[in-house]
């Protein structure tokens, strides 16, 4: 352990430092973080972009001939830029400020409802999240589609073949999430989004999970559509990105009205205003907009090279001491997984193990993770799951061990 | 004993513990000991889901007085069940309904108590209501 740590801490450390919440202490004991996968912690530079709008520049954006209103204007569509340049999107209207994931979810599968009939296929992963489930159901009520999924194996990984074989001339939508919350597997969407063109299908990549961890090329893998939120890479909740090729977003309708997205208004009829303001009817959450910019700032200046080979050392380490513990088993054994490990101690119920964990201050979740058609599979109940962010050390996972042995103890 | 004495009581015995080591031990212990609910009313009717664990509950009543039993999938939610049980058990309906449950702050179970914690026990309180409204009713 030793050379390990002496390899990793220095970073962390420093790194810790900007995260004003990791100081604090829950039940009288220093917090140990480990639901990053729900929420990642905002560092001092992102709450001070907040607090800084909202002392110097809060105003409403676009058409104000203020100067308040052109300062907001100006910093939110900066954001949009700098978010285009991370994700490297073409253009910078191909990236629609969004409430979050499932905001740009529904955002989609609502723009599909026109352009489906029945007998057409849609493909979602065994892996999904609830919120990537239902609104392809919803849709498929709506327009009389057929919702098909493509099943895992006992390590939480796609079975490709099936995925190969469900691909057909009626296939008109892919959904796959980058990464799976509840398990950790990468998904190779890669080769998903290939093979799903082939057959002349629409993909969308669910990013919720791999922006903290991955900065996908969006032009390189030609996907679709790429939906993400800032609340998991270290910005504010309340706000993510829709990414969708212009030629994509042109054909989907307007999915809510409002201010802002319009360009004429009669009562005799209304057109609608360009991308990407078309999709963002009324005022925005341009605090949230702004802040998330600079958490993409922030996430850069760390790099995200460095944050996958921390975070793989930390799940590499965790996972060794986890499963010596006697009666552990880890759910999710990808060979390419992020730093998310869902497990379970003999027949200790998930919940009993989080509140006694809560009481050492440590953080982690547990349930079915929103996710409960994987839980089915592996016939369980939920697991405990504890994920990783750059900002966590070797240290906290020793007690984090600890803890958990100590509270097996109790609960036997 | 009246409700309010089984209160009283309980808190007491909680009183004695020093941290939180012993009062979740203790929590845990009683778990084991639930009266537990015969598998056959282990429903679907019965169930009350919360997202976090599961929890069953059954009511009968015999000379006036109602008894409980339950059931959950997690032991700590066994534990605090078995001591709600312990209060409300063999009391008659009226007393169940007009009872003010003040025992739960004392012992510091109120964050288990708490509607968003989703581990079904502030339906379980509610269902015990419900069972005391149904037997009052019967016996009028």
């Amino acid at each position: 352990m030793s050379k390990l740590a002496e390899h990793t801490d220095f970073n962390a450390k420093t790194i810790r430092q900007d995260f004003p919440i990791l100081n604090r202490e829950v039940n009288g004991k220093p917090l140990i973080y480990f639901d990053n996968a729900a929420t990642s912690q905002t560092p001092q530079q992102v709450i001070d972009v907040i607090v800084d709008y909202y002392s110097n520049y809060n105003a409403n954006i676009h058409r104000g001939v203020h100067s308040l209103s052109q300062e907001a204007t100006d910093a939110y569509e900066q954001a949009r830029i700098k978010i285009q340049h991370h994700f490297n999107a073409k253009h910078a209207h191909e990236i629609i400020f969004t409430a979050g994931t499932t905001h740009g979810i529904n955002l989609v599968a609502n723009g599909f409802s026109s352009l489906l009939k029945k007998g057409d296929e849609i493909i979602v992963s065994a892996l999904e999240h609830h919120s990537n489930i239902v609104p392809w159901q919803m849709l498929c009520e709506r327009t009389g589609a057929r919702l098909k999924v493509i099943p895992m194996n006992e390590n939480g990984e796609l079975i490709l073949s099936e995925f190969d074989a469900l691909l057909n001339e009626n296939t008109k939508l892919v959904f796959v999430n980058h990464i799976s919350n509840a398990l950790g597997t990468i998904n190779p969407i890669a080769y998903m989004i290939k093979e799903a063109h082939k057959v002349g299908a629409a993909v969308l990549v669910d990013g919720a999970q791999s922006c903290p961890h991955i900065k996908p090329d969006l032009q390189a893998l030609d996907v679709d559509f790429y939906v993400c939120s800032a609340h998991k890479m270290c910005g504010p909740t309340g706000v993510g990105i829709l990414y969708g090729k212009e030629e994509w977003l042109k054909k989907l309708p307007p999915y809510q009205g409002g201010g802002e997205m319009i360009a004429e208004v009669s009562f005799e009829k209304t057109t609608y205003a360009d991308l990407p303001h078309k999709f963002e009817a009324g005022t925005p959450n341009i605090a949230g907009g702004i802040a998330f910019g600079a958490a993409i700032d922030y996430m850069n200046s760390i790099g995200f090279k460095n944050i996958a080979n921390y975070e793989n050392k930390l799940l590499e380490y965790a996972t060794e001491q986890l499963l010596l513990i006697e009666g552990l088993k880890i759910y999710g054994t990808a060979k390419n997984k992020t730093s998310v490990i869902s497990f379970n101690i003999g027949n200790i119920h998930p919940y009993d193990i989080g509140t006694i964990l809560d009481k050492m201050g440590i953080a982690v979740r547990t349930g079915h993770h929103c996710a409960q058609p994987i839980m089915d599979y592996y016939k369980i109940p939920g697991t405990i799951r504890a994920s990783f962010m750059f900002y966590n050390t070797i240290e906290e996972i020793d007690t984090f061990i600890t803890a958990l042995k100590k509270a097996v103890l109790m609960l036997s | 004993m009246t409700i309010q004495e089984v209160q009283d009581e309980i808190i007491d015995e909680f009183s004695m513990f020093e941290d939180w080591e012993e009062r979740y031990q203790y929590m845990i212990d009683l778990g084991k000991t639930l009266p537990l609910i015969d598998e056959k009313y282990k429903t679907e009717d019965n169930i009350i889901k919360g997202c976090q664990s599961k929890v069953w509950v059954h009511a009968d009543m015999s000379n006036d007085k109602i008894n409980f039993t339950a059931d959950s999938d997690a032991i700590i939610t066994k534990g605090i069940i078995a001591i709600l049980i312990r209060a409300f058990s063999n009391q008659h309906p009226k007393d169940i309904i007009e009872a003010d449950t003040y025992f739960i702050d004392k012992i510091g179970l109120k964050e288990h108590l708490s509607p968003t914690r989703a581990n079904g026990l502030v339906s379980m309180v509610k269902q015990i209501k419900l069972y005391a409204i149904a037997y009052q009713t019967q016996l009028n």
